[in-house]
Formats: structure tokens, C-alpha cells, sequence
């Protein structure tokens, strides 16, 4: 079975085909990243205007890779939320579009879900139980999954999302848009040793905080250039990376052996941070927890996680109503399709 | 020649299906609020009520604003999309033409303004003329104060259509008695206008290209605005 998977939650069109929820034929993303550098940050009317202009040509680009017709497409899957609701509602009227056009199956789905899905392209089905940190530009969360698509919400963060607060430090040492990838490298050069910086929220169970955090990175830049000191720049992203990936780790192995999980999960964009990938690889090796974590590429928003995700709900029967719209703030455990009763 | 016709450039959602012999079904909706994730939908109704394949289509129109960005966006994507995947030739056709199409039997200066959000409207004048219309003036984008005064200017009489004539009533009916509001039937762009007006093009085979499609957005994002007054000033 060929899903069509198509993403336009943020600031990427991304169109995929993948066979079988695993074999990706094709996966393009068009990244607008560009467009928004002069704003220092995603603008949803500039996005959304961009994701109208590139998702059509970004559908024949993806049957051409694929080497196929879009008649050859058996269904489509679309992330319904969360986002920016004009940048959606794009790729969610291109997705409906072309599942009428062919008469194919259509279902909704949920960009977090994606994002673990990530794991399934590379690795296959995962066996469940096993917890999931997932963080990105907008999300930092833990949750359980006990059986397939069923989310519990264990912690998420209580201010800035992980790759915000990226953004705003790397943006803060004069690093540009979007800072985070800047900053993980930058941080290579650092020491992360070098200032220890508040271990933020390490007391506030599965939740996470970052504002903290961040104020200490300001007023430790502050201090040292009032005694005429200019802070070394790698030294602040290494350590302030280490501050923030260290708690991350610890949570997630404590939420792992709490829920009495073998597997952790990895998924979102800030996935692709060198640190945090090897720091959770050591913890999981230690604590003999199965880590499974996407490559980078497939870390950062794509239609094949989507397409993925969608062929598994598919299986079970699930299709969404056609009179989906958007949801900005949909929760990981909404449900956006419903069992088919034929 | 079957055309599917797609408008949602306003708070209002409509498409329609017809031919040279007529429309053979439409919906309307508008309740006040965004309706667009119906848009789709409707088209599955339509043809399952026409009983007629989604093959037999053979053209789509689209409402290309300039309008409310979002919704435009939803029109014109479903309408690019199936234009792409039915293989088929797209026509876009501007709304407020839409607008002023529909009182193009009126002797007088036609004036189509639609609400742009935000206490302003997207206008332009027309001319009738034997068989439709003519657009004398660019899409422009004001106040309701701004259009005012350019009715005020116009020595000649007047007719106004549009939901901007609804929303803005007070205001524009300060341009003087030369000025008549259209009925608030003809108050959005219709699916069904948009149709027969699609019909000739499709029959000159003047089409639009599927990728190069875009709405008139006539006002930049505000974020472009804020940029390019920092960079004047700074
Ligand atoms: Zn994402």
C-alpha cells in the first residue's frame, strides 16, 4: 500500500510516498527557512503563503521520485494539527484534493505521532510498551505508550519548548535563524564543563522549564563582561547544552524504569542534537534500556513520518471525516480518525 | 463541458457544478464564522446529488480574491489540487469581478468592495458593457473613510456591491444620495457566477497555469509590513 503523506505544520512542504509504512519512495521537503531569516523567526502568513505555492509542484516532484503516477497512490495521510492553522489548512485541502480526485482512503494525523513515527521508517514497528521523549521547536514531552496510537501524557515543559529555547540562547551569542543546529555545533568547539548552569526543574517530576535556564545564560553573560571579561561563546553553548540535555536524559531514563518499559523513543527535530544522542545513548546503555532514535534527517518535519503513521492507523480500519479542519493545539492523545464501521 | 466551481475568498463557502446549459447544483453556506473545512465536502454532495463521476469533470474556477487570505488559500488549493490530479484545466477568475458580475445589468458605475478584516475592504470599479463587465480601476485595499471619498469624487451615479456594503453601511453611505447599496443577496462572490463566467474561458481555452496560481493578496502579511517600514526608517 502507497500512502501519500503530506506535512505543512511549520515552515516546511514536505510530500512522501511510503510503501507499507516503511519503505520511503519518495520524501521531499521544501524548506522556507530562508523566507523567514529576515523576521528571526517562522511567520505564519509568510509560511502559509509558501506552503500554497510549493505544495503542488512538491506533488509531482514526489510521484516523479517515486517513480509512479499519482493514480498509483492507495491513500493519504495529513498532519491535522498541532501548528499554525493557515499553514495546515494548505496541505489539509491538498490532501482532501487528492483523495477525492482519486477516490482513495484519508485520514488526519497528528504531527507528534509523526515524529514517532520517524522511528518506525528506520526500525520498523515498535513493540510497545516504551516511553517517548519527544522534542522540538514547539514540544518537549514525555509519554507512555502502552498499545499502538494509545498516549499517556507523563510531563512536558512549563514555558519554552527545548528548540525555542535553543533559538533564543544561539540567537542571544549571536548565532543566526534557525540557531539550533549553530548552537550544537558551536558547542563541539566548547566546554561543557566550563560554567554550570542551573539543572532547571530537576524537582518538578516529568515536567521540564527552560525560562530559568535561559535568564542564567543572560545574567552569567551579563556579570562576566560588568568585571570586563568577554565569555567565550562555545564554552556558553556547551554548557548551557549540557544544562539543559542532562535533565532531559535523567528524566527520561526515571520515566522509563518508573513505567517499567525495555524501549525508549526518541522523535521531534531537536532529535538531530549531537549531544543529546549520544548523552541518552550512554544512559540508556548503562540503565540496559533499548534506545531507538531516528536518523537526523528524519528527525526534522517530513512527510513520511506522516505517510507512516497514516498506513498503520489505515490498517486498523481508521479513516477521517472529510469536514476536518485544522487544530493548532491538538493534544497527542485527541483522537483524529475514527474506526470505519464498514 | 462540466466546471466545478470553488469561492471562498469570503466568510461565505460556496461551490457549484454546471455547464454552458446552466448550473446543475450549488451550495451556499454562511453562518458567520470560517466554513472552509467543508469545502470538500460539498464537492462530494454535489456530485453524488448531480450523479455524476468526479471524472466528468472537465474544468475547475476559483475565486482568487483578493479576500480573506486563509480561506483563499483553501479554495484555491482544493481547486489547484483537483485541477492537478484530475488532469484537468483550472481557471482563476478575481472575486470581487465575481461581485460586480452579478449586477452587470445596472446602467451605472458599478463599485465592488468586499470586507478585508480589520477595518478595511478591497475595492474596484466597473463599467457594464454588452455581455459583462469591464474593471476600470487596480484591487485596492482602504479604510471605509478612504473609499468614501473616492465615491464622493465620482460625479456619477453609483451602484455598491459587496459584503463591504453591509459591514460598512454608515460609514459609505456618507458619499452622498448618488450611491446605491446593491441588495444583500449579491453580498459575496457567487460559485454560481463564477461558473458561468469560467465557461467562455474554458471554451477559449484560456487557462491558468495549476503551479503559478496565487491569490491576489493585494495587503502584504503583516510581518512584511513591520519589516519594511523598520528598514525605511532604520
Ligand atoms: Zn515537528
Amino acid at each position: 500500500m502507497r500512502v501519500l503523506g503530506i506535512e505543512t505544520s511549520c515552515d516546511e512542504t514536505a510530500v512522501a510516498v511510503v510503501e507499507d509504512g516503511r519503505k520511503i519512495l519518495a520524501n521531499l521537503i521544501s524548506s522556507q527557512a530562508h523566507l523567514h531569516e529576515k523576521f528571526g523567526g517562522v511567520v505564519p502568513e509568510v509560511a502559509s503563503r509558501a506552503h500554497l505555492e510549493s505544495i503542488n509542484p512538491l506533488i509531482t516532484m514526489a510521484m516523479v521520485e517515486a517513480g509512479m503516477w499519482v493514480a498509483d497512490i492507495d491513500a493519504v495521510a495529513v498532519t491535522v494539527g498541532p501548528g499554525l492553522v493557515g499553514a495546515l489548512l494548505v496541505g489539509i485541502a491538498a490532501a482532501k484534493a487528492v483523495a477525492v480526485a482519486l477516490s482513495v482512503p484519508f485520514i488526519g494525523i497528528n504531527h507528534l505521532e509523526g515524529h514517532i513515527y520517524a522511528n518506525v521508517l528506520t526500525n520498523g514497528p515498535i513493540d510497545e510498551p516504551y516511553v517517548c521523549f519527544l522534542v522540538s521547536g514547539g514540544h518537549t514531552m514525555l509519554v507512555h505508550v502502552p498499545e499502538p496510537h494509545l498516549y499517556e501524557l507523563l510531563g512536558q515543559t512549563l514555558d519554552d519548548a527545548a528548540g525555542e529555547a535553543f533559538d533564543k540562547v544561539a540567537r542571544f551569542i549571536g548565532l543566526g535563524f534557525p540557531g539550533g543546529p549553530a548552537l550544537d555545533r558551536l558547542a563541539q568547539t566548547g566546554d561543557p564543563e566550563a560554567i554550570r548552569f542551573p539543572r532547571a526543574a530537576i524537582d518538578r517530576g516529568y515536567d521540564f522549564s527552560l525560562s530559568g535556564l535561559k535568564t542564567a545564560v543572560v545574567r552569567y553573560v551579563r556579570d562576566e563582561r560588568a568585571h570586563v571579561r568577554e565569555p567565550a561563546p562555545e564554552d556558553i553553548a556547551a554548557s548551557f547544552q549540557e544544562a539543559v540535555v542532562e535533565v532531559q536524559v535523567t528524566k527520561t531514563l526515571a520515566a522509563a524504569a518508573d513505567k517499567g518499559v525495555r524501549t525508549i523513543v526518541l522523535g521531534g527535530g531537536v532529535v538531530a542534537n549531537s549531544r543529546l544522542r549520544s548523552l541518552m545513548a550512554k544512559g540508556a546503555e548503562e540503565r540496559g534500556f533499548e534506545l531507538l532514535i531516528p536518523p537526523p534527517e528524519l528527525c526534522t518535519d517530513n512527510g513520511a513520518m506522516i505517510a507512516s503513521a497514516g498506513y498503520y492507523r489505515l490498517q486498523r480500519g481508521e479513516r477521517t471525516e472529510l469536514d476536518v479542519g485544522a487544530s493548532p493545539g491538538l493534544p497527542l492523545q485527541a483522537p483524529t480518525s475514527e474506526r470505519d464501521p464498514a | 463541458m462540466l466546471v466545478l466551481g470553488i469561492e471562498t475568498s469570503t466568510s461565505q463557502t460556496t461551490v457549484a457544478l454546471g455547464s454552458e446549459q446552466g448550473i446543475i447544483a450549488a451550495t451556499v453556506l454562511s453562518t458567520g464564522k470560517m466554513n472552509h473545512e467543508v469545502v470538500m465536502p460539498n464537492i462530494t454532495h454535489l456530485l453524488r446529488w448531480a450523479e455524476v463521476p468526479i471524472s466528468s469533470i472537465g474544468g475547475v474556477a476559483v475565486g482568487l480574491g483578493p479576500g480573506l487570505f486563509t480561506g483563499m488559500r483553501v479554495g484555491i488549493t482544493t481547486a489547484k489540487t483537483l485541477a492537478q490530479i484530475l488532469h484537468v484545466p483550472i481557471a482563476g477568475l478575481a472575486s470581487l469581478d465575481v461581485v460586480a458580475f452579478s449586477v452587470r445589468y445596472s446602467r451605472r458605475l458599478i463599485c465592488a468592495a468586499l470586507d478585508a478584516k480589520r477595518g478595511e475592504l478591497f475595492y474596484a470599479f466597473y463599467r457594464p458593457v454588452p455581455g459583462g463587465i469591464t474593471r476600470q480601476t487596480d484591487f485596492d485595499v482602504g479604510s471605509p473613510s478612504r473609499l468614501t471619498a473616492e465615491l464622493e469624487a465620482r460625479p456619477e451615479d453609483v451602484l455598491l456591491v459587496g459584503n463591504a456594503g453591509l459591514v460598512y453601511r454608515r460609514e459609505l453611505e456618507e458619499a452622498g444620495k448618488h450611491v446605491e447599496f446593491a441588495s444583500a443577496a449579491y453580498s459575496f462572490p457567487a460559485a454560481t457566477a463564477l461558473v458561468e463566467l469560467a465557461i467562455p474561458r474554458f471554451m477559449r481555452e484560456d487557462f491558468d497555469r495549476v503551479y503559478d496560481l496565487k491569490p491576489y493578496y493585494v495587503r502584504k502579511s503583516d510581518a512584511e509590513i513591520a519589516w519594511d517600514k523598520r528598514r525605511r526608517t532604520g
